[in-house]
């Protein structure tokens, strides 16, 4: 009962700011807490087996899938409001009160009744009388839930899988194809410029210039490009800077 | 067990002073083997053998300037060498470092082990698991490029190789028959389990070098590609907890490959026929951290020697390799443990099929390698009309004479001849 009541203000706060966090990565990091603190408590309660396979399944594996793809999507990108299945929320309401209805039931039974059969049912030991449970009686309900898994599984392999149309190049085929790029359109085959070679800056967006002070596109990458995000990095630039080192002296 | 809290809390102070003691010898350790490995002398100044030059270097470090980057999320910053320290002391809390003794001028009788879980060795696992999360953690929070990506690729990292761990774990707890750290260093009283269990073994010593980011693995701090990886924001102390983390952290997987297949704290092979008290007493603690530095000097020779792995194929080695084999491995042993409780397979039996399996397993070695993209041999050398810019860029013909020796190259020589003359006359 101390495990209680010293962990459930933390879940109760974790959860909360599981709820109530700006960013998802601060929300991910709640339900962490929310689940070691849980886990803590099924080894407070006699289950070790089940603290354990809690931690590993959950905070490490899950947790850490579901940190990936918060940080790969992008955290600072905001959410859309909008309902795209129409009664939604409606449903998700519904579905909320009968969820806690059903948690202040299940808890109200625990708490005003004694807890009896913790020590029968771990009389062989906490692993061992799973075992007996899962591989006895409950056979078919644990193959049938790990069959459902493994067809989870293909199913997102098959979503996330791309049939690739060509055969992938080889290093050779690529160098050949850059020195025919460069006999037929000229483009030179090294790598391309760097960018920042400008001393004022070394950030990827500022361009490289050339000899007589005009930029190089091709130094600055794609994307930056596409977004239109090139700093001008020109001779206007040079002066202002020179203007902000020496003032007073115009540096021509 | 149950003993007086006196007890407990001794014991895990115990184990606090000991990992943090044998970081900083491991450290001076490694600076020495490696220095050795590169025919240098490495830290021999501070202390006698040069071994308080880890101390120096670390009180150094803690009275660094602390830096909190401008773009860090300071809470997440401040909390993740927190959350990647904390774990790799806790995993210590399972292993067993020696049988029951009598603690001194008392007459209290304790194993020499903080708790004995009947998951020990899931603990272990899920510990350490929470660990990744201050790797991780500290790459995003750290607002940087290269931090995100060194902290991406530590957790792709730990997540592929620890399913490989996790089934050559398996086998174990087959042999064992539990999962408790200290029944399994019982039931090896009479033989270590990586000679029955190699590929497990060898597996576990693969995916261990992995799950520490350590050399030839440690992709998540590659300094030629990502500076510092996920640790490159941090400075003096929140540094030092990550480099303290990364070293128990190595002792830790060293301490269980020791426990699970090499006998745990038993002593080697045939001391315990020669000299009886071999496995009594504080005696075991000693063999115990011998067999976890035999570990640890293991590490650092792979470090001394091997490269480092490219991304993709570190990631096709465990998913391609490493796990279908421990998968295969943990059937084959299932069956064969099956079959022995059935008593369908006698000793004798099981020794030929291990050895068909070794001559084939050695057949499939010596077979020519499937190599059908690569041309043949024999294709015509000389080409009668060489034409320099077919490839688009003009190079020189294959068969172009050499390039003359340089004259200062010829010089050279001719002073090194001389010199040698000089020698030997």
């Amino acid at each position: 009962m101390t495990a209680f009541w010293v962990l459930a203000p933390f879940m109760v706060l974790a959860a909360l700011g599981l709820v109530l966090a700006r960013k998802a990565v601060h929300a991910a990091l709640c339900l962490a807490v929310v689940m070691i603190s849980l886990a803590v408590l099924y080894a407070a309660q006699g289950a070790p087996f089940l603290f354990a396979v809690q931690i590993v399944v959950y905070t490490g594996a899950i947790m850490m899938l579901f940190l990936f793809v918060l940080m790969l999507v992008g955290v600072e990108s905001a959410e859309s409001l909008a309902e795209s299945i129409p009664g939604q929320r409606i449903g998700a309401v519904v579905v909320a009160l009968v969820f806690g209805a059903l948690g202040v039931v299940g808890v109200a039974q625990s708490v005003t009744g004694a807890v009896v059969g913790v020590d029968a049912a771990n009389e062989g030991g906490n692993v061992e009388g799973l075992a007996a449970l899962m591989f006895g009686p409950y056979v078919l309900a644990f193959e049938a839930t790990a069959a459902l898994l493994i067809t989870a599984v293909l199913g997102a392999m098959v979503l996330a899988h791309r049939e690739r149309l060509g055969r992938r190049l080889t290093q050779r085929e690529v160098a050949e194809g850059r020195l025919q790029d460069y006999a037929h359109h000229g483009t030179h085959p090294g790598q391309l410029p760097t960018p920042g070679v400008f001393a004022r800056h070394n950030a990827v967006d500022t361009p490289a210039l050339l000899p007589d002070g005009s930029v190089v596109e091709t130094s600055v990458p794609a994307p930056l490009r596409a977004r239109d995000q090139v700093r001008p990095g020109d001779r206007s630039e040079v002066d202002a800077v020179a203007r902000e080192l020496e003032p007073g002296e115009d540096p021509r | 067990m149950n003993d007086p809290v006196w007890v407990v809390v001794l014991k895990a102070v115990l184990i606090f002073v000991i990992l943090v003691l044998y970081t900083l010898f491991n450290i001076w350790f490694e600076r020495r083997v490696v220095a050795r490995m590169q025919h240098r002398v490495g830290p021999n100044v501070n202390g006698p053998f040069g071994l308080l030059q880890s101390l120096a270097d670390g009180v150094k470090l803690a009275l660094k300037e602390d830096l909190v980057v401008k773009a860090a999320d300071k809470l997440v910053y401040v909390l993740a060498p927190i959350l990647a320290t904390i774990p790799a002391f806790l995993a210590w809390a399972v292993i067993p470092f020696g049988p029951e003794v009598r603690i001194p001028f008392t007459d209290t009788y304790t194993a020499l082990q903080l708790t004995d879980l009947p998951v020990g060795v899931l603990y272990v696992l899920a510990v350490t698991s929470i660990g990744v999360y201050g790797i991780v953690l500290a790459g995003w929070s750290s607002g940087s490029t290269y931090a995100l990506l060194g902290g991406l690729r530590s957790s792709a990292q730990v997540i592929s190789y620890e399913v490989a761990m996790g089934l050559s774990f398996v086998t174990v707890f087959l042999y064992a028959g539990s999962m408790s750290t200290s029944e399994i260093v019982a039931a090896q009283e009479d033989l270590w389990y990586f000679l029955p269990l190699v590929p497990s073994f060898l597996i576990y010593v693969v995916a261990m070098v992995g799950e520490t980011n350590r050399a030839p693995f440690d992709l998540p701090e590659a300094e030629g590609e990502l500076v510092g990886g996920f640790h490159t924001e941090y400075s003096s102390l929140k540094f030092a907890l990550f480099f303290l983390a990364e070293y128990v952290n190595m002792v830790t997987v060293s301490a269980i490959a020791t426990t699970l297949f090499l006998g745990g704290w038993r002593a080697p092979f045939g001391l315990a026929q020669v000299w009886e008290g071999a496995n009594d007493g504080y005696w075991p603690v000693l063999w115990f951290l011998g067999k976890t530095l035999g570990f640890i000097f293991l590490f650092i020779w792979l470090r001394g020697t091997l490269p480092r792995l490219r991304y993709d194929q570190f990631m096709t080695f465990g998913w391609k390799v490493l796990i279908p084999a421990a998968l295969a491995w943990t059937v084959a042993v299932i069956v064969l443990r099956k079959a022995q409780q059935e008593g369908q397979l006698d000793r004798t039996a099981l020794l030929v099929a291990a050895g068909v399996a070794a001559v084939v397993l050695l057949a499939t070695l010596l077979l020519p390698g499937r190599r059908g993209d690569e041309p043949a041999e024999s294709e015509p050398a000389d080409e009668p009309d060489f034409d320099a810019y077919a490839g688009g860029y003009p190079v020189p013909p294959p068969q172009a004479p050499h390039v003359p020796t340089r004259p200062w190259t010829q010089t050279a020589i001719a002073h090194h001849a001389r010199d040698k003359e000089d020698s030997d006359a």
